[in-house]
């Protein structure tokens, strides 16, 4: 390709990306598409950039959630990496980046690296899968907390074991003698993080013997990187057992294990179930929101969910503070219905009213101090 | 002869030698971050951590002796595959086969090389451990499972597919190396074996080989070098588990794979030291296994000169 072909495609992309843009602005009025552009021409030499790094999680969403608000208000680019929650606690602390992102909150030791006020915003929910690959097995599979945390420690190694029988009575026979196979990440991942803290909240032996966090020694079983590696095991060994993001369950329609919650309801994954357990837990949420609702009260609720965050410092700087400020508040209300569609389980409302409230207090501040 | 050099001459000798000292400094950067990463475990856990059994970032204790061991028998175990292999298309594309088709076979087995390791990662995945699971474990754990090597549940991913994955991603790196060497080898020691009447076996194994060892052993020594530091495929199908079994069925965890799994989202400050530390050893470890390798490699070229 010689270099005017070259130049000349570059144009036709732009042109064919502006069309792509008029067609999506036509659904709004046309005297918003008037101010649009009118925004558009007249902010573009003083475009505020934010840049953002952390979990991968809520990507799909935030990056959703970064273009569309653009339409909003074009003068505010948001750029976000997902390199991972752990990097993004790391890029915030050492000031390489605007805000972070997290699947876990972060901890007190963690906290005790700055003099900073952190923020820890919740955006949306999460939730853990059990699924599982049994052929000739119809219907849902039942759990409970104490037989999966005995799977997972390696004590219960036979489908057809009688606590497992007992779970699935009118299901019994078709639980086959073949070996459990369990499968886990072998990355280090928020998705470990919240179905470890759950299995230690209801197994003292788990909690002893293994304990929680983003990276594990695994009693028993075959790592796989990622939520596409774990999958693969599980598909292709009969027996298979592992637990993979709900997100990622519902896109790839797994079959995903029903699981005993504290009323005793079974109870399946979805955004339904997971937002069932925030809301359960709202009452008695701390004003930081670092908290875990795994094991949440309530009888729709979802036994392994959890929240992401975004995390800012509390004192950010005076030209980005108002403008993302105003960008939270958005996301808190209309971007909560941009989460359904792709799976993200949103806020219960009772609580959107208490995140406004933090969101409230990032304050505007002429020089972020150095403190560290 | 310098000193009538044009000013541009001047210039550009100048920038080679920049770009050359460049790679140098790179070098020696990575060394310093990777040491100044890691001195927090080194102080913790000093030279034990590369005998310590333990590798669990919850309670933050850390020891590299799994995914040492698992680096050193998935790679050695690789290399005992491979290296009888490659020595034998070296040897056939260079002394046996027509010149066609020694070039088209040559160039395949070349192209292996450049397949990106992902690749061979689903591959493994999607195509060996299925196969190893059905068809090759349970026949090895039924005529030798007598042997520890060859016991436990069949799962197909573990260190066996690690180990033939790299076998095979490692293969035309020591065939091409072979090949270069059987070539350096005078014809007139070919034509002399065969003047005395040897035939064609004899003739490679008198005139090619004889000569040959250290080169081989420098080809051989290169491919444990990539295997040695080889990520992604056998990330892959290792299985991913950081503890010493007996069994080859068993997962297994290398010291690449360790760091490219948990580096990403490790957020202790120990957790990451220890993360650099084994990286540190992986590079230390490359660097003079690669080194010996040049050596040998070099020693040949330079017998050779001899030769003419």
């Amino acid at each position: 390709m010689n270099p005017i072909q070259m130049k000349k495609s570059k144009y036709s992309r732009l042109a064919s990306l502006r069309s792509s843009v008029c067609v999506s602005a036509m659904a709004l009025t046309l005297s918003q598409v008037a101010t649009l552009g009118m925004n558009g021409n007249v902010a573009a030499a003083a475009v505020q950039t934010i840049n953002g790094a952390g979990a991968t999680f809520p990507y799909p969403l935030y990056s959703k959630w970064f273009s569309e608000y653009r339409k909003v208000d074009p003068s505010l680019e948001i750029n976000y990496q997902s390199i991972g929650s752990g990097g993004g606690v790391r890029q915030l602390l050492e000031k390489t980046i605007d805000f972070g992102a997290s699947d876990a909150p972060m901890t007190a030791e963690q906290m005790a690296k700055t003099q900073l006020p952190i923020l820890h915003i919740p955006t949306v929910l999460g939730a853990v899968a059990i699924t599982y690959h049994l052929p000739g097995f119809k219907g849902d599979l039942r759990l409970s907390s104490e037989v999966l945390a005995e799977l997972f420690l390696g004590k219960i190694t036979k489908w057809n074991d009688p606590k497992l029988k007992a779970l699935n009575p009118s299901l019994a026979a078709s639980l086959p003698d073949t070996f459990v196979m369990v499968a886990h990440r072998s990355d280090g991942s928020g998705t470990s993080a919240i179905f470890t803290d759950y299995l230690s909240k209801v197994s003292p032996e788990w909690k002893s013997k293994v304990g929680a966090g983003t990276a594990l020694k695994w009693p028993v079983g075959l790592g796989g990187k990622g939520n596409e590696g774990v999958t693969g095991l599980i598909k292709q060994t009969p027996g298979g057992l592992g637990y993979v993001e709900l997100v990622y369950a519902e896109t790839n329609h797994l079959p995903v294990a029903r699981l005993k919650n504290r009323s005793g309801v079974f109870v399946a994954p979805s955004p339904h179930s997971v937002s069932a357990a925030a809301a359960a837990e709202a009452a008695n949420m701390p004003k930081d929101f670092r908290v875990s609702i795994t094991d949440a009260q309530g009888k729709d609720s979802y036994p392994i969910s959890a929240f992401t965050y975004l995390l800012v410092y509390q004192r950010m700087k005076a030209t980005q503070a108002p403008q993302f400020r105003k960008f939270l508040d958005w996301a808190l209300t209309d971007g909560q219905k941009l989460a359904q569609p792709l799976s993200y389980a949103p806020l219960p409302a009772e609580l959107v009213k208490k995140v406004k409230e933090e969101v409230a207090k990032i304050q505007a501040v002429q020089a972020v101090p150095a403190g560290k | 002869m310098r000193r009538e050099a044009h000013l541009g001459d001047r210039i550009f000798y100048l920038l080679l030698n920049g770009v050359a000292l460049s790679v140098l400094m790179l070098l020696g950067a990575i060394a310093w971050q990777l040491i100044h990463l890691s001195l927090p475990a080194i102080h913790k856990f000093g030279f034990g951590f590369f005998s310590s059994t333990n590798w669990d970032p919850v309670q933050e204790v850390f020891g590299a002796g799994p995914v040492i061991f698992g680096t050193l028998v998935s790679s050695g175990l690789a290399l005992l595959i491979a290296a009888p292999i490659s020595v034998g298309v070296a040897l056939f594309l260079n002394e046996l086969a027509p010149r066609r088709l020694a070039e088209a076979v040559g160039f395949l087995v070349e192209m292996l090389a450049a397949i990106p390791s992902v690749v061979y990662g689903l591959w493994g995945i999607f195509v060996l451990a299925p196969f190893l699971r059905i068809t090759v474990e349970p026949w090895l754990s039924g005529h030798f499972g007598w042997l520890p090597l060859f016991r436990g549940a069949p799962y197909g991913v573990g260190m066996l597919a690690a180990a033939l994955i790299l076998a095979m991603m490692i293969t035309p790196t020591i065939a091409a190396i072979c090949k270069e060497v059987f070539r350096a080898v005078p014809q007139s020691q070919r034509e002399a074996a065969r003047a005395l009447g040897a035939t064609k076996w004899e003739t490679m194994r008198l005139a090619v080989l004889e000569s040959s060892h250290s080169g081989i052993l420098g080809a051989v020594i290169l491919g444990l070098a990539r295997a040695l530091g080889e990520t992604m495929a056998v990330t892959m199908v290792i299985g991913n588990r950081a503890e010493i079994a007996a069994s080859l069925f068993a997962p297994g965890q290398t010291m690449a794979s360790v760091i490219a799994n948990e580096y990403a989202e490790a957020s202790g400050d120990l957790h990451l030291s220890a993360l650099a530390f084994v990286g540190l050893a992986l590079f230390a470890v490359s660097f003079a296994i690669n080194s010996v390798a040049r050596i040998l490699v070099w020693r040949l070229n330079r017998n050779r000169g001899r030769d003419f």
